[in-house]
């Protein structure tokens, strides 16, 4: 147990290091790497990963709500829709085998592999979306070009497409990052940065609705989520720490191809039947 | 006492830390007891076991915490770690009734019915 701590307590590490760096998020690799590399059950897996998502975005979430950029209201308007996203997604969960689970998580793996590689323009709309001034959605966050104010539009789709990432982040036990800042930024163009805050800022919520659930059905397990958790809280550390001046950009590509081949064994152990 | 959105984000900022470093000092404490007792151990974790244990449940692990059980000290960790957001969610509802935003506490309120929900129903 000793050995297994320390080895997993690393690949946390590094996990959640180049997750913090390239902004990915690294709860979406844990999973994969728990389950092909230490040969755990896929359930608890999901388990350590979902618990140790909610541990980084806590984390991160501190310091982004000091820095301005993420906006408290978009954000609980739509963790309505992310957690009852999450719930649903976290009871069909435990009634699907783990071969299924591990298809899906592999095809979403490839999907933010690619999204993560493709640029992120700043689309800022002029008219808002009318529900954006009826809950007073519409913002502003610090750019450097002095405090910046943006519309929001597509309330609702954004709202739908929400409780999808909700049902992903319950189904799978991940973060479903990627969705969030797809939704916010993509459908109601939100700036690029409010969205990954605010995303952050959600993450923990939408996780903590699935926790209840994985909880119960003993998918929770403390000897492997402890180095899970501490792991990717360290890396993660570090990652914010040392911000500035790594080269981002390789990192990206890096990670992406590292999430590629993860992705694809996963579909394979899937189809298999080894996981 | 005003409440305005600064005043709630620097609070909700504060409760988020208190909670992951309460967590994490639970973890580490209960991990490192555990493998200094338990570390020669062999685990198996390879098998999913779906049997109902004190550690699926609230009280059952408080219960083995207070006795300083290492691994109820860790899933006791774990469980602050989970209610990290739910108290968060807790401070925005009083925070934005505070402020009078009637309709954000009404928000709040919501995201908190649900997250209960999921924590309390146990058919689910």
């Amino acid at each position: 147990m000793l050995l297994f701590s320390s080895l997993v307590f690393l690949a946390a590490t590094a996990a959640g290091f180049i997750g913090s760096l390239t902004g990915l998020g690294g709860g979406v690799v844990i999973t994969p790497v728990l389950a092909l590399l230490f040969h755990v059950d896929l359930r608890y897996a999901m388990g350590a990963s979902l618990v140790s998502v909610i541990a980084t975005s806590s984390g991160a979430a501190s310091a982004y709500v000091r820095e301005g950029f993420s906006n408290v209201r978009i954000g609980l308007l739509l963790e309505i829709a992310t957690t009852c996203g999450a719930i649903v997604g976290a009871v069909v969960a435990t009634h699907t085998p783990t071969a299924a689970l591990s298809s899906i998580m592999g095809v979403l793996l490839l999907f933010s592999a690619y999204s993560s590689t493709r640029p992120h323009p700043d689309h800022l709309a002029n008219t808002a979306d009318p529900l954006a001034h009826r809950f007073r959605l519409n913002g502003e966050y610090p750019s450097e070009n002095g405090i910046k104010k943006y519309e929001v539009q597509g309330v609702k789709s954004g709202f739908s497409l929400m409780f999808g990432a909700g049902v992903t982040s319950g189904l799978l036990g991940i973060g479903s990052g990627a969705l969030k800042v797809i939704a916010m930024d993509r459908l109601m163009r939100i700036p690029f940065k409010v969205s990954t805050a605010t995303s952050n800022f959600m993450i923990g919520v939408t996780a903590a609705a699935s926790a209840g659930v994985y909880l119960r059905r003993g998918w929770i397990v403390p000897d492997v989520t402890m180095p899970v958790v501490l792991g990717v809280l360290v890396g993660s550390l570090i990652g914010a720490r040392m911000l500035s001046g790594a080269p981002v950009k390789i990192l990206r590509y890096l990670f992406a191809a590292v999430v590629g081949i993860l992705a694809i064994e996963m579909i394979y152990g899937g189809i298999t039947g080894r996981l | 006492m005003t409440m305005n959105d600064d005043r709630l984000d620097r609070i909700v900022g504060v409760v988020l830390r208190t909670g992951v470093i309460l967590a994490a000092a639970l973890v580490l404490v209960g991990g490192i007891a555990l493998l200094a007792t338990h570390g020669q151990q062999v685990p198996d974790y390879h098998k999913f076991h779906p049997q109902s244990t004190p550690l699926t449940t609230i009280g059952g692990v408080w219960h083995g915490a207070i006795h300083l059980e290492p691994i109820y000290l860790i899933q006791l960790g774990l469980l602050v770690l989970i209610a990290t957001p739910v108290v968060r969610v807790i401070t925005c509802v009083a925070g934005f009734a505070l402020g009078r935003d009637w309709m954000y506490a009404a928000v709040s309120l919501i995201v908190l019915v649900c997250l209960l929900a999921s924590i309390t129903i146990s058919g689910l």
